[in-house]
Order: structure tokens, then C-alpha cells, then sequence
């Protein structure tokens, strides 16, 4: 394991240096003390007081609204009704300060863009620019369940590098190349102390004992389909649900999207929308009939598939990575983790 | 690599008007690039996403057949707002298409076997792609009896009439037409209701026979019944399911039945896998 | 507030045991501190589980257009007035509905205490002295409840119930010194592109999740306008002037119906304050048609007539 050490005095002027050839997103404060990841100013650092960002980085790849062709509608046109493909900016970033539940939820994701069959060019190319500079969570959320969902608050997967905050200086694990690469143009060089590998595995394990919101799901995984489908629970549970947007917005692992089609004055632009399972509209068939009609039906499917889908397709656990997003931003109070602990009794 | 999402732009050559009430209408495409025909390779029973600039894409059967070179063809049903947009357009506009995508019929697990076709309505379509490939020469050896139950509202509102009509007059495919009713006194086929007109028509299988089913959820409701009767197995009946789609390759996470996706899993699936799924389409 | 939940689970056991419903909407304990959602109980052990808190935010008469059969349903008065709403629209029965009035006290958002104590909370306890005590990561914190209630609470001058079949506490003293407008009028005053910049970024964070519209009793469209395809009225993606197009939408299309609930407030992930609208048209439909919604079900709302002496002001 390579760990390097960075002075936090030194962090800023890094930082900057870094902007010569990536751009920096990072997490910043909004109104309504509400935050997100955006891309940040010159001279702006990524504000890492914040654990959960109200709003999950997965819009750094897969922004809520994206252009995905252009067109004109004008019959003049030799062009008209030829879709273009937009000349989009995929030059490197570097992603400072994503927190470890939020790269194993790229992982996840990564799952649905980048098949063998098809790739979706927009995910998997923004994808691709970015440097993730991970962040450990030294002080876990309570509604934070990560180390259940194999993406615990020191995990590196998805990570090019981890930073560890020890006080006066981060230690920064350097996981891939990519990484490597973004250190060097930031300047940050300095090999960590002989010690750095114990100081970073006694703070995971403290920081994974402050975590005991726990989920299990096994049971969800042997049992048929059909019968958790079937079980009466989901009543109680989706009863006081709005059918809002909110839960599968702010996950990070939450991937369906909407194509839109807007026009104007004969040129337009075919969009890729975020879109969410709780919105009727998301099933509904031209002629009315629509296979999910009811609330019950959208939040067990909202389940069903982050739980019990996903698990079984891909063998590789649930479609969740613990960050507790949901669990807080829902109005309603709706928590995955009673819902898991109710389809794996 | 290729953008999925970037539609291969065609050219309306033909419009076809299939029914009495013009809601149903044949386009032919031809390619704007010769190229890209070639890169629409597909077989029987796959569908397309057709495109339409400012209105949006469709998912539609495909109704030409492999074995029919220099177009693609789609029966479209006017419904939606692209639907209703494209019934408007006129020969030599341009849109787009996007395919093939999703799966066909299992042509190579059904090789050797009898052929027993169910459809209804305007669901015809893939069907007809499957028989014209079926009495290609080069194909017709390859698969036992060919059988076709198909039916409609009434005989102005069956598709592709003048191709029906030959295959009827040929020996090696047993068409079995039929419409819900009709006052035509020289009607000469069947009248009847789909699911009766299949229990009466259609041959036994003991093992041999694969049934084809694509028609409206209640024609399909009732005709299962009478396939489990006939002695077809739930592996041996074929459905196509049909539910609201965008980006047809399995991304866009609508169209999903439990862990399957219509669009890239499907939207062909035996019974035997419907019956182990939700029932969400 | 623990006298109101014994009383509640008091009514709901006899109301369940009697048969009188088949089941009572209320509110039950969360998973989080201040957290109370929902809750249908439908037996004596799910009564059991029914409470009052400061955090019943949510207005439980947007969940009677969904069932049918007898319901028994605790209703503020802001709820009551959603429910006067909903019989004047032909949306509920009155002979369907069993009102449990709750006299109310203000609620309080999590949200706002979240923000306030800006730190990890385990536990928030309700004193009787009208204040909140906040623990959490070793910090203690207290909250009078009338600082930190919702602004829409504070304003309230409907707080008991018009409508019910039984009271589950006694009625509550209005203040008479409510400035019920204060928040319009500090809009109002200001210049044309203020106004409009405080608009602006009034929706700046909105991620169209439209929570908002989904916990209003007043939006139950079957198709909202938002979601029309024929004809699509508005964009779908997350520019502002599509999302600036659904706020003003929604409110107008709430006018003369709105009840100042603010459900759509507390149930907002990313904390807009949309009431800046919907309250305006409040103020507007009672200096113009001296119109209150959801104080009787007999009249029409005042958007939805029309006399040939209405004043014009607004129509410019």
C-alpha cells in the first residue's frame, strides 16, 4: 500500500496546482443548508465538514438533465430530423473529498451504463474523466449503515485515492494509478511515516464501531421472488409514501432516467432526464393501462429491486451502500432499513 | 464505440393503409445510409425504437423479415403522440431508427419442431415477420407444420390481407383466419373469437409443437387456457411482452418484471419465466 | 404533547373496538428523533402505536382520497379545512368520515432543529413548558417551541378545528395580535427585479422531486399538468424556467383552495419554502373576494366562480 502525507497547509495551494489539468469538483454547502457536489471556483476547497451531501455526486456522471443529441426540425434543412451528437467536455476532474459509500455506489451504477451489450457513451465517458479522491468518514451519520453494504467509511473501492483526515495533515492512500497521477500534478509527494498504515487501520476500525446502524440481507436473497413479492407487509409499509421522487433522487445508486425531446423555433434537444419508479407516469403505457398503478406496487418496487433484484441478477449484494440518504430526506420517514429487516425476517 | 442511443436516420419510401378505420398503417423505411442496413442485422420477432425528432421514440415491432432486403417495414397503430405524428408524415420524410433490439424467437431452440403462431389484432406483426422468413426456401425445411390462428375485429381490420390470402392458398402452412364477427355474406374463413378458434383449429402438441402468442392481454388471458388444454408445456409457449420503454437496451430501468427488463431480457419470454416474475406489464 | 397521544390511542381503541371505522390515519413513533409519519391503524395493537407529537406535519386528508370505506382520521386545523375542501369537491363523503378535531399547538420541522443544532441528534424530548429539549454527541440544547414552530404555524389563525365529530383536547387560544401577512408584505415591498430574484433563488435548490405537490391535499390531478405529454406544457429537465413554471403553476392552480398547511414545506428534501406563493395568493383571494378556503363546503372557491362584480385587481 502507497500512502503519501499532506500537510493541510499545503492542501490549498495543491489543490490549485492540480487545476492544471483537471478540473475540481467537490462537496459545497447550499441555501437552505441543503449541499451538493458541484465544480468548484478557483480558490473554492471542497467543504469536507459535511459527511452526507444532501444531494449524492452521482449527478458528476449522471446529471439530473443532459443533452444527449441536437436536431432541427426545419425541412429546409438537409439536416432536419438527424440527430447530432453534442460535442461534450470529458476532460479529467477530480472528484476531492466523495465519501466511500458514494464511490462503491459508481461501482454499482457502473453496472447498468457499461454492459457487454451496450455502453451509454455519456455515463461511461464522464465516468472515465474522473479522478475520485476519496474521503474516510471519521464521524459516521447515524443513519449511516455502510458497513453493512461492503462500503464501509474507509472503504477504497471505487476510490483512486483515500484521503484520511488525522488532524494537522490527511493521509492519502493511494489506490490506482489515476490517483498516483492526480498527487503528482497536485504536488503532494511526501511519503507518509512508517506508521501511516497502523494510524489509518485504527481509524477505520474506531470509525466502523461508531456505526451501529447495521442492515442484514441474506434471507432476502434465498427467498423466491414471488413470495416476498406476495407478502402482506408492503401495505403497511407503503401507506404513508407521497409517492414522491425524493428517495431515488438523492440515492446514489438510483439510476433510471427519462428521455425528453424540447423544441423550439424548429431546433431541439433530445434529454436524458433522471427519472424515479415512484412516479406513475414512469410505467404508464399509451393506452392507460398501467402495470404499476398503484403506490403499494412503486414502493415495492422501489424495494424489490434495490433489494432482491439486484442481488439476484448480479450476485454481488444490494443495490444500497448505506449512506442513509433516503432514510433522512424522506418525508414520510419511509427506512430502508426496517423495510430490509421486515423482507429478511 | 457506437452511441445505443443515436438513431440510424431513414427515409419513408411506402405507406400502407392495413385497416378499414386507417389506424393502422404500414411504413416502409429505407436507410439514408446503404451502411447502416447492414448494421441493422436482425431476426424475427426483435423490435426497434423509431424516432422521431421533438416528439420522441417508439418501440414498435418489426414487421419486415430478415429474408426481405433493401427496407425495413413497422405496422404502426396510431395511439400517441409519436404514433399520431408519424401517421401524419409523408414518403420521403426523414426520422430516425434505433435497433434491433431485444431478442427474437428462439429460432434455433425451435429448429426441427412444429410452429403453432397465435395472433390478434394489430400484434401480428412480428408473426408476420416470422412466417415470411419461415417460407423462405432456404428456411422452410428447417422447421415441421406451420400453423396460424389469427383474428380480428372484423375482416377490414386484419393486417397484411393480400399475403394472408396467398399463404392460404399454400400447403405447407395451415392458416386458420377469423374475425369476431362480419356481416360479409362471402366472409370464407372462420368467425369466432380467437382462443375458441385456436382449441378447434390448432394441432396437439405432445412435446413437438411451439406455440407463438402476441395479441391484447385479454386474447392472451383466454388463449393460455386453451394451450395448457392442447398439451403445450409452459416452456413450449412463447409470449412477446410488451410494456412502456425509452432507451430499449436495458439502461433506463422502466420496463423492468421483477429482475428481468423487457426491453433487453425480453421481450420475448416463455410462459414458464412469465410465471416466475411479476405480473408488472 | 403526551396527554394529546394518550387520548388518541384512546379514541382509535374505542373507535376500532366499536367497529364505528374499519381504520384511523394518524401519526406514529419514526425511526428518526422527531420524526412522525402516517400511520393507518386498522386493529386495537396498531392503535397501540399512535402519537402526537410537535412533528405532525403532514396532512393526513391527502390520504382519504385514496380509501374507501369508513376511516377515522385526527385532523388539525388545517387538515379540517383540507377535509372541507375535499367534501365542497365531491373527493370524500362526510358520512364516510369520523373527525377526531386536534386543537393545535404548532408543529415543528425536523429540518429547522436539524439545522439549528447542526450536529448528530439522538434524542429530542417535548417539555410541557413549550420547549425542546435537543441531545446529541454529547450536547444539550433547548428550543422554545414557538420560536422554532413552522412559519406557517405562527401565522396560523385556524388552529382548532372547524369540522369533527370529536375533540381529542380542548380548544386552544388564538392570539389576536397575529400579523398574518407580514411575510407577503415584506415581498410585496420589494422592487420588480428583487422580487424576482427572490423567486429565483427562493426555487434555486428544487430537484423536481415534487414532494411538495404530492403531500398538498389540494393537488390530487389524476394527470398533473407537469406530467402531460398532449400537450407537454413544460420541460422536464432542471432548468429554472421549467421549474419556475411548476412552482407558479401549482400555486395558482392551489388559489382559493390552499389551507396554509405547509405540508408541502415540511415535506420538501431540499427545504424551499413555497409557501412564498401559495401564500401570496392567499393573502390576494382575501383582500379581493374576502375568500378563506376550507371554512365551508357549500360555497365555491373563489377561482372558481365567477360575478360580474368581482374586482379586477387581479387581472392585470
Amino acid at each position: 500500500m502507497r500512502i503519501l502525507q499532506i500537510r493541510k497547509t499545503d492542501w490549498a495551494a495543491g489543490l490549485e496546482k492540480s487545476r492544471k489539468d483537471h478540473s475540481l469538483i467537490g462537496p459545497v454547502r447550499e441555501r437552505n443548508n441543503t449541499s451538493k457536489f458541484r465544480e468548484l471556483e478557483v480558490g473554492e476547497e471542497p467543504d469536507f465538514s459535511i459527511t452526507t451531501t444532501t444531494m449524492s455526486p452521482k449527478s458528476v456522471v449522471f446529471p439530473q438533465s443532459e443533452v444527449m443529441f441536437t436536431y432541427t426540425t426545419d425541412k429546409a434543412s438537409p439536416e432536419c430530423n438527424i440527430m447530432k451528437v453534442p460535442k461534450n467536455d470529458y476532460s479529467p476532474r477530480a472528484i476531492i473529498g466523495i465519501r466511500p459509500f458514494d464511490a462503491a455506489a459508481m461501482n454499482i451504477v457502473k453496472k447498468n451504463f457499461d454492459t457487454p451489450d451496450y455502453r451509454d457513451p455519456y455515463w461511461c465517458d464522464a465516468y472515465e474523466a474522473c479522478t475520485f479522491i476519496g474521503l474516510a468518514v471519521t464521524n459516521p451519520d447515524s443513519c449511516d449503515f455502510s458497513t453493512s453494504t461492503n462500503s464501509g467509511p474507509f472503504s477504497t473501492a471505487g476510490l483512486d485515492v483515500l484521503l484520511v483526515d488525522t488532524g494537522d495533515s490527511f493521509l492519502a492512500e493511494v489506490v490506482t494509478e489515476k490517483g498516483a497521477s492526480w498527487m503528482r500534478s497536485a504536488g503532494f509527494d511526501t511519503k507518509a511515516d512508517h506508521d501511516a498504515e497502523e494510524t489509518i487501520a485504527t481509524m477505520r476500525k474506531e470509525a466502523e464501531k461508531k456505526i451501529t446502524s447495521t442492515v442484514e440481507f441474506d434471507n432476502i436473497d434465498k427467498k423466491e421472488t414471488l413470495d416476498l413479492y406476495n407478502e402482506n407487509f408492503w401495505e403497511s409499509i407503503s401507506f404513508p409514501c407521497l409517492n414522491c421522487g425524493t428517495c431515488t433522487y438523492v440515492c446514489p445508486t438510483c439510476w433510471c432516467f427519462d428521455i425528453q425531446d424540447e423544441t423550439a423555433h424548429k431546433k431541439g434537444r433530445r434529454m436524458k432526464n433522471w427519472d424515479s419508479c415512484m412516479f406513475p407516469n414512469f410505467t404508464i403505457h399509451t393506452t392507460g393501462h398501467n402495470p404499476r398503478n398503484t403506490k403499494l406496487m412503486r414502493v415495492r418496487q422501489r424495494f424489490m429491486h434495490k433489494l432482491k433484484y439486484h442481488q439476484s441478477k448480479y450476485n454481488q449484494g444490494i443495490m444500497c451502500v448505506g449512506c442513509g440518504r433516503c432514510v433522512t430526506s424522506c418525508p414520510v420517514n419511509i427506512d430502508i432499513r426496517e423495510v430490509c429487516k421486515q423482507m429478511n425476517s | 464505440m457506437i452511441n445505443p442511443y443515436l438513431p440510424f436516420p431513414i427515409r419513408i419510401e411506402d405507406i400502407i393503409v392495413e385497416s378499414e378505420d386507417r389506424s393502422l398503417k404500414t411504413f416502409k423505411f429505407v436507410f439514408l445510409n446503404p451502411e447502416d442496413e447492414e448494421k441493422f442485422s436482425y431476426k424475427a420477432g426483435q423490435f426497434a425504437e423509431i424516432s422521431i425528432p421533438g416528439q420522441g421514440e417508439i418501440p414498435i415491432g418489426i414487421a419486415s423479415s430478415p429474408v426481405e432486403k433493401g427496407f425495413i417495414a413497422f405496422t404502426v397503430n396510431r395511439a400517441g403522440k409519436v404514433t399520431s405524428h408519424l401517421h401524419n408524415m409523408k414518403v420521403g420524410d426523414v426520422l430516425g431508427v434505433r435497433g434491433p433490439l431485444g431478442n427474437p424467437y428462439p429460432w434455433d431452440t425451435m429448429k426441427g419442431k412444429n410452429l403453432l403462431f397465435i395472433g390478434g389484432g394489430f400484434a401480428f406483426t412480428t408473426l408476420r415477420s416470422s412466417v415470411v422468413y419461415l417460407l423462405h426456401p432456404d428456411n422452410r425445411d428447417k422447421y415441421g407444420t406451420i400453423d396460424v390462428v389469427y383474428g380480428s375485429r372484423s375482416p377490414g381490420m386484419l393486417l397484411y390481407l393480400d399475403e394472408l390470402q396467398k399463404w392460404e392458398a399454400r400447403d405447407d402452412i395451415n392458416m386458420h383466419i377469423t374475425v369476431d364477427g362480419t356481416d360479409d355474406p362471402n366472409w370464407k374463413y372462420n368467425v369466432g373469437f380467437v382462443p375458441p378458434i385456436a382449441e378447434e383449429k390448432a394441432p396437439k402438441s405432445a412435446g413437438d409443437t411451439y406455440a407463438i402468442v402476441c395479441g391484447p392481454p385479454i386474447m392472451i388471458k383466454f388463449t393460455l387456457p386453451v394451450l395448457e388444454k392442447l398439451g403445450y408445456d409452459h416452456d413450449h409457449i412463447i409470449l412477446s411482452l410488451e410494456n412502456r420503454m425509452k432507451c430499449g437496451i436495458g439502461m433506463c430501468g422502466r420496463c423492468g418484471i421483477g429482475e428481468q427488463l423487457v426491453c433487453k431480457d425480453g421481450p420475448v419470454f416463455t410462459l414458464a419465466e412469465v410465471n416466475n416474475t411479476p405480473k408488472e406489464f | 404533547m403526551q396527554s394529546y397521544s394518550e387520548k388518541i390511542k384512546e379514541i382509535a381503541i374505542r373507535l376500532l373496538k366499536d367497529e364505528t371505522v374499519e381504520v384511523v390515519f394518524g401519526f406514529r413513533e419514526g425511526t428518526l428523533p422527531m420524526a412522525s409519519p402516517p400511520f393507518a391503524a386498522k386493529t386495537v395493537e396498531d392503535a397501540e402505536q399512535l402519537t402526537w407529537t410537535s412533528h405532525c406535519c403532514i396532512n393526513l386528508a391527502n390520504y382519504l382520497m385514496d380509501h374507501k370505506g369508513k376511516v377515522a382520521i385526527f385532523a388539525k386545523g388545517c387538515d379540517c379545512r383540507s377535509i372541507v375542501n375535499h367534501i365542497g369537491e365531491g373527493k370524500v363523503k362526510r358520512e364516510d368520515l369520523h373527525i377526531i378535531g386536534v386543537p393545535c399547538k404548532g408543529m415543528v420541522e425536523r429540518h429547522t432543529i436539524c439545522t439549528l443544532f447542526d450536529d448528530e441528534i439522538d434524542e429530542a424530548v417535548e417539555e410541557d413548558d413549550g420547549t425542546i429539549l435537543v441531545r446529541g454527541n454529547g450536547r444539550e440544547e433547548k428550543y422554545q417551541k414557538a420560536d422554532v414552530m413552522r412559519q406557517c404555524c405562527k401565522v396560523c389563525v385556524h388552529r382548532n378545528p372547524g369540522i369533527y365529530d370529536e375533540l381529542a383536547a380542548e380548544l386552544v387560544t388564538i392570539p389576536d395580535d397575529i400579523k398574518r401577512y407580514r411575510e407577503v408584505e415584506e415581498v410585496e415591498e420589494l422592487g420588480v427585479d428583487e422580487r424576482w430574484n427572490f423567486f429565483e433563488n427562493l426555487v434555486s435548490t428544487c430537484i423536481r422531486c415534487y414532494a411538495c405537490r404530492d403531500a398538498c391535499p389540494t393537488c390530487y390531478c389524476p394527470t398533473c399538468f407537469v406530467d402531460e405529454a398532449q400537450p407537454q406544457w413544460v420541460g422536464k429537465g432542471d432548468e429554472e424556467p421549467d421549474i419556475m413554471t411548476f412552482h407558479i403553476l401549482r400555486a395558482f392552480h392551489t388559489a382559493g383552495r390552499c389551507t396554509d398547511c405547509g405540508a408541502c414545506v415540511s415535506s420538501c428534501p431540499m427545504g424551499i419554502n413555497m409557501r412564498a406563493f401559495t401564500k401570496k395568493l392567499e393573502k390576494d383571494c382575501l383582500d379581493l373576494w374576502d375568500w378563506e378556503s376550507g371554512l365551508t363546503s357549500d360555497v365555491r372557491p373563489a377561482l372558481e366562480t365567477y360575478q360580474p362584480g368581482d374586482p379586477e385587481d387581479n387581472f392585470k
